[in-house]
């Protein structure tokens, strides 16, 4: 049973952004993590591994540092590992999704793992596109999986209830908070990811060239930080009765949010 | 949850190599999710928190040094940070897994025998077995060369008498390297739980290293078989060999110590708002705390990584692990005592990961060799001239001398 993860490297989401030329990130001293929806990806491949064998194959497009998040996934348990070199910063979401599909057609597998979004981005699009690009069935926002003889059982939770679907393989699921718990990476595994070579790929390996990934649909205008946060209000002394009487007062006239 | 975003004055981390600074995320995350979260309570409950030895197990933390068994293999540096980052979260947990990698799975792998080391390596690295180290005595700390637990061959077995204490793990433990001396020589035996006349009882009343188990041990006619002895070991310089281990791992977790006290202390005095409106990091007095506190961090960061690569070409001695223990445990005291005055009274209460830290290092001063011993094995090596032993006076040189020729006649 071979799985194939498809991480996004992130800033790391306590870090503070910054915004370069006001159309983009600016990622000078920036610290960059796995997109934490992807460790539940990863976490859940490793664990098919664990009960079934076969690989798991951590793949990443983007420029040179995602090397380092493909290294941390060898270190908790991936087998092998692609490096898509290109600007994904400079792609939207269709273009990547182009270059995860041509790059996954090359590696074998039977599951294909995504985090439910890339965190920061929040889109939750290149996992259903790729399923459509490979014409596999998608199973989205998974909390729950089963792998069976040629088929998977994945449960999600939709309004007041929670969904049971079935599929067959080769099949895509996008993973969601509560899969599972995600592993520290063992220091036997930092020592033996030192070892497996990271493979890598461009957009021409693949067959494609930058203008077929690049904002061919969405374009990023504008990029601006949310305003600064204003002082509140503060309601002094007095009884609590009357107090609340003069916040029900603002909450109703001034910001009118009942 | 807020991460930790580490403490990097002067681009140390550019001197790490990239699977050292994965050792480290790894371990600072672990600390960061399981420990910060749990360990106040521990403290204030005096229970070591239990529940971590299988994570730390899994995460390959005990024995991480060792290269056959499976295990990680780690180089030295990486083994200091993954001490800096648990002793971050707390003494006590650095103190377990020192004992547990540095002073049973280090002389159970270098002293002991084939059988031994089958035995207890796997069951030590997965946590399944917790061990301890049995040196220090009620009456002798810092001079162990005059222990009086003793060792008598009785056929197949050795038979131990004597007592030891502030023995860390060792109400837990379910093996203790215990040394004694047999016919004059301190040698090492490995006695397991549960062995009749083996018993244990805990030190009471800490107001240190709370969130650690700290034992006395008592050994009383203890028979264990022959092959339980540490074949190797014949001298005082053994159960040494196992501290300059320990020691190592304390000058880089007392770092941990210093650099969460000092990044708590930077965030609450950039919050803290006194007078005029302004926060008292804008305080001159307390810039100078901060400056101090930065500066010797930085200080002690390089001699700790220095020390490491010195342990991996083999070329650390006895006397550069003083220098190290004994500077970084101090300036983490320091720090700690800084921030607590940083802090107010807000520094007294354990809401902040001061005081913990504060009082936990008042203990690491002194064990593993006192700040003042290895200030006096510095300056042993830079003198030549060893100022342990204070020149005996007229009336105890006679009383020794006699007491030498009453046990000569008695043989």
């Amino acid at each position: 049973m071979n799985s194939v993860v498809c991480i996004a490297q992130v800033p790391d989401t306590e870090a503070r952004i910054k915004i370069a030329d006001g159309r983009r990130i600016d990622e000078t001293g920036l610290k960059f993590i796995v997109s934490p929806y992807d460790e539940f990806a990863l976490e859940e491949a490793i664990r098919v591994k664990e009960a079934k064998g076969g690989d798991v194959t951590v793949v990443s497009f983007g420029p040179d540092r995602v090397q380092q998040a493909l290294r941390e996934c060898l270190a908790r348990g991936a087998t092998k590992a692609l490096h898509i070199k290109g600007e994904s910063g400079s792609a939207d979401a269709l273009g990547i999704a182009k270059t995860l599909a041509a790059a996954i057609r090359s590696v074998p597998h039977d599951l294909l793992f995504f985090g439910k979004q890339g965190v920061g981005t929040d889109n939750s699009l290149v996992g259903p596109m790729v399923a459509e690009l490979l014409g596999y069935p998608q199973l989205n926002v998974v909390t729950h999986l089963e792998v069976g003889e040629g088929k998977i059982t994945a449960h999600r939770e939709i309004e007041g209830a929670e969904e049971i679907l079935e599929a067959s393989m080769p099949a895509v699921i996008t993973a969601q908070k509560g899969l599972n718990e995600p592993r520290y990476a063992s220091l036997k595994g930092i020592m033996a990811a030192k070892k497996i070579t990271i493979e890598t790929k461009t957009l021409p390996d693949l067959g494609l060239q930058e203008s077929d990934i690049h904002h061919q649909r969405v374009t990023v205008v504008a990029l601006e930080l949310p305003p600064e946060k204003s002082g509140g209000r503060k309601i002094d002394g007095g009884e609590p009765a009357t107090a609340a009487k003069e916040i029900l007062k603002y909450i109703r006239e001034e910001a009118k949010a009942l | 949850m807020a991460t930790f975003p580490g403490v990097d004055y002067i681009e140390i981390d550019s001197l790490f190599s990239e699977d050292e600074l994965m050792v480290r995320q790894t371990v600072r995350d672990f600390v960061d999710e399981e420990v910060l979260p749990i360990i106040e309570h521990a403290h204030r409950e005096e229970k070591f928190p239990m529940h971590l030895i299988p994570k730390m197990a899994e995460m390959g933390l005990f024995g991480a040094t060792i290269h056959e068994y499976g295990l990680p293999g780690l180089n030295q540096v990486a083994y200091g940070l993954i001490m800096q980052e648990l002793e971050r979260g707390d003494s006590g947990l650095r103190s377990f897994a020192s004992v547990q990698s540095g002073l049973v799975m280090y002389p159970i792998y270098t002293y002991g025998s084939k059988e031994q080391k089958d035995f207890w390596i796997p069951k030590l690295a997965s946590g399944e077995s917790i061990g301890c180290f049995g040196l220090t005595e009620p009456d002798f700390g810092s001079n162990p060369g005059a222990m009086r637990t003793n060792a008598r061959r009785d056929g197949d077995s050795w038979i131990l008498n004597g007592a030891k204490s502030w023995i860390t793990n060792g109400s837990i433990a379910d093996v203790a390297v215990v040394w004694a001396k047999a016919e004059g020589t301190i040698r090492g035996f490995l006695v397991e739980k549960g062995t009749p006349g083996f018993s244990t009882a805990l030190h009471m009343g800490k107001f240190s290293l709370r969130a650690s188990v700290t034992s006395q041990l008592f050994f009383e006619d203890c028979r264990i078989p022959a092959k339980n002895l540490l074949p190797e070991t014949n001298g005082l310089k053994y159960p040494l060999g196992c501290l300059t281990q320990a020691r190592y791992g304390i000058a880089w977790g007392a770092l941990g110590s210093a650099m969460g006290v000092f990044n708590t202390a930077v965030q609450y005095s950039k919050s803290r708002i006194q007078f005029g409106g302004q926060p008292i990091a804008s305080h001159q007095l307390v810039q100078n705390k901060l400056a101090w506190m930065i500066t010797e961090i930085t200080k002690g960061q390089l001699l700790a990584l220095q020390m490491g690569r010195l342990k991996d070409q083999g070329k650390l001695k006895p006397h550069h692990v003083s220098m190290g223990k004994m500077n970084n445990v101090h300036i983490a005291l320091e720090c700690a005592r800084m921030a607590r005055d940083i802090l107010g009274a807000n520094g007294i209460s354990d809401e902040y990961p001061i005081i913990r830290h504060m009082l936990n290092l008042e203990s690491v001063k002194t064990y593993e060799g006192t700040h003042d011993i290895h200030n006096l094995i510095i300056g042993e090596a830079v003198t030549g001239i060893p100022a342990y032993n204070p020149p005996m006076s007229a009336q105890a040189e006679k009383e020794a001398s006699e007491r030498r020729a009453a046990e000569a006649a008695k043989k």
